[in-house]
């Protein structure tokens, strides 16, 4: 069972108000808070932190390998240093250093992309959030719908759509379709109906402060946990995607790495027994897959302290 | 979209206009909204009902793709995939947000949330080649678990039988990390004056969780379901490459937008095919709109 016995105890250390007044009253009730932490607790986050954490370790180890090794070695055993720079001096010339050129063009889209969904994702959110006009639920509701579509389903008539406008092969083909983010604008009027405080803004506008005033000075100063959230998946999402370049992106040079590793994994000879010249052993690809994912777990690693900052840490309490 | 086109239609005074200011936050937005949402929507359900010639079809479209011996399987295997994964997700994810949420030790709750995390890292493609590589018993660090199953090579582990679960592990292990974070920001969000309350009144931590922590999760709970299903219905990439490593195991026709895809890049049926997404669209639609009916999303304010 799920227990929150440990949570009273740091707020009576904290020195809190309400903590010290639980103290003070010192109820029956609260009988467990001084017990050792829950083993069924630690039990089921290790089992998890086991089935979460394993296959990455695997994937980081499988880098170092030959691909003997991978299938008659220990799973879980490093293979050798000079494996690794095997595997490495044969991915980086593949295809000349095809591998940096992926991760340059992911970079590009990604973050370009990003800085153009927060721009006007959160003037959106808080507008839906904040503010009364005309056509509103309108489109809160159409955010909704447009949220809730497979983006699959709108690949091929996005191709279409870009296609007419001659823009396939730009990278802003993929670029603008990443910026329009409505899972974004959903979380961030989330956040503000739920969490900003409406008093706030109403004293700020009573003091004189224009709608906009009250946005800067106010309001976004408050999201930043919000901006982070919505920046961190928005990033998340745009260097992931898959399919949007796949097809609209048709030069090997403009490949973001998602795409490049489904052209590694086709010349691996294990999944492809028809592979040519330009054969990638498994490790190979394993090494790439850890350089595909590495720029997202810094990322994670940098917004981190955003996240647990709480959102809207203490601005709701007295 | 009634909002930018009420622009044109202001008064010259300012005070006379109160949406203004909401119309400029959200201009840009709707602008994007238009373009890469409404545009590509109406293209889809153009060429649903259109054929080749761009001569209106009727429903031709719908019972070509209906009639082909693929679908309905398709439509069982999504299904199928889709209950064991929801039910998955919000179980362990609300389940793992609260436990370590009432973690003592906030580096090790910090720690476990980044490490939850770090499979949403290898969404799409990576994840899939991982997994590959996680379900053959020869090359696996599970190869032990999977062979005391009785599945000693890759194609017993992969047997159509066991794609649904799979599937779900798949997706769970991809997703489960971001969702924890979303619902541990939710849980940081409510206040702990009313949770001292609640335990000074002698509730304990199961009394907590079931009537005050859930209740006010509810809102992201429905909003994790809704994004997963439609996520869900779209299934691709984890199929098409089990059956790539796998010559043919797993059907390249397994979901239903692997059918969409056949029609429209093989078959050379594009209204077929969008007549599939079509559906996929409305089924969406209409689980939505039960969500947001019953959880009140839009009355709050």
């Amino acid at each position: 069972m799920p227990t929150e016995t440990r949570r009273p105890a740091a707020a009576v250390t904290a020195g809190t108000a309400a903590g010290s007044a639980a103290r003070r009253v010192g109820r029956p009730g609260r009988p467990h808070r001084r017990r050792p932490p829950n083993p069924l607790r630690a039990l089921v986050l290790t089992a998890f932190l086991l089935f979460f954490v394993l296959p990455v370790l695997w994937l980081l180890l499988a880098a170092t390998k030959t691909d003997d090794q991978l299938v008659h070695g220990d799973p879980l055993s490093f293979g050798s240093w000079s494996a690794l720079r095997h595997n490495w001096d044969a991915l980086t010339s593949y295809q000349g250093d095809a591998i940096f050129r992926w991760l340059r063009n992911s970079a590009l889209y990604s973050f370009l992309a990003l800085a153009i969904t927060l721009c006007v994702t959160i003037p959106a959110g808080y507008a839906l959030a904040m503010t009364e006009f005309r056509g509103r639920r309108t489109l809160l509701a159409a955010t909704l719908v447009v949220m809730l579509m497979p983006n699959a389903t709108l690949v091929v008539p996005l191709f279409l759509e870009i296609n007419a406008v001659h823009l396939v092969g730009s990278m802003w083909s993929v670029i603008l379709p990443y910026s329009f983010y409505p899972f974004g604008v959903y979380l961030t009027y989330i956040y503000f109906s739920t969490a900003m405080p409406r008093e706030l803004l109403a004293a700020a506008k009573l003091d004189g402060c224009s709608e906009f005033g009250a946005f800067r000075r106010i309001a976004l100063p408050l999201a930043a946990p919000v901006v982070a959230l919505v920046g961190f998946f928005s990033f998340v999402a745009n260097w992931t995607n898959y399919f949007l370049p796949y097809v609209l992106l048709p030069d090997s040079d403009q490949f973001p790495v998602q795409v490049g590793l489904g052209t590694l994994l086709n010349n691996v000879p294990q999944f492809n027994p028809t592979v040519g010249s330009l054969e990638v052993q498994r490790p190979e690809l394993a090494l790439a897959t850890l350089l595909a994912i590495t720029p997202v777990l810094l990322v994670f690693l940098f917004s981190q302290r955003f996240l647990v900052a709480g959102m809207l840490a203490g601005a709701t309490k007295e | 979209m009634s909002a930018p086109s009420s622009v044109g239609g202001g008064r010259a005074r300012r005070l006379s206009w109160p949406g203004r200011a909401g119309h400029g936050f959200v201009a840009p937005y709707v602008v994007l909204l238009i373009a890469f949402g409404l545009v590509p929507t109406v293209y889809a359900i153009y060429f649903a009902f259109t054929d080749a010639n761009e001569r209106f079809a009727g429903l031709s479209n719908f019972t070509t793709a209906a009639a082909d011996f693929r679908f309905l399987p398709a439509i069982g295997h999504v299904a199928l995939y889709l209950l064991v994964w929801l039910v998955a997700l919000v179980v362990l994810v609300v389940g793992l947000a609260l436990l370590l949420h009432g973690l003592a030790a906030r580096a090790a709750d910090r720690a476990l949330r980044f490490l939850y995390y770090i499979p949403g890292a290898l969404a799409g493609a990576a994840s899939a080649m991982v997994w590959l590589f996680m379900l053959d018993p020869t090359v696996s660090p599970v190869g032990f678990l999977l062979r005391a199953f009785g599945l000693g090579t890759f194609g017993q582990v992969i047997a159509p039988g066991h794609l649904p679960i799979l599937l779900a592990v798949i997706a769970f292990w991809t997703g489960a990390g971001g969702w924890i974070v979303v619902m541990y920001g939710a849980l940081n969000n409510i206040s702990a004056d009313l949770l001292e309350a609640a335990r000074i009144d002698g509730a304990g931590p199961w009394q907590i969780a079931r009537h005050i922590q859930l209740p006010l999760l509810r809102k992201w709970i429905v909003y994790m379901v809704i994004l997963s299903f439609a996520a869900g219905t779209q299934l691709f990439v984890e199929p098409q490459l089990l059956s790539q490593a796998s010559n043919g195991v797993a059907g390249r026709d397994y979901s239903l937008n692997q059918l969409s895809y056949d029609f429209a890049f093989q078959n050379n049926n594009v209204g077929s095919a969008a007549a599939i997404s079509v559906e996929l669209l409305v089924v969406g639609l209409v689980v939505a709109g039960l969500f947001v009916a019953r959880s009140g999303f839009f009355d709050a304010d």
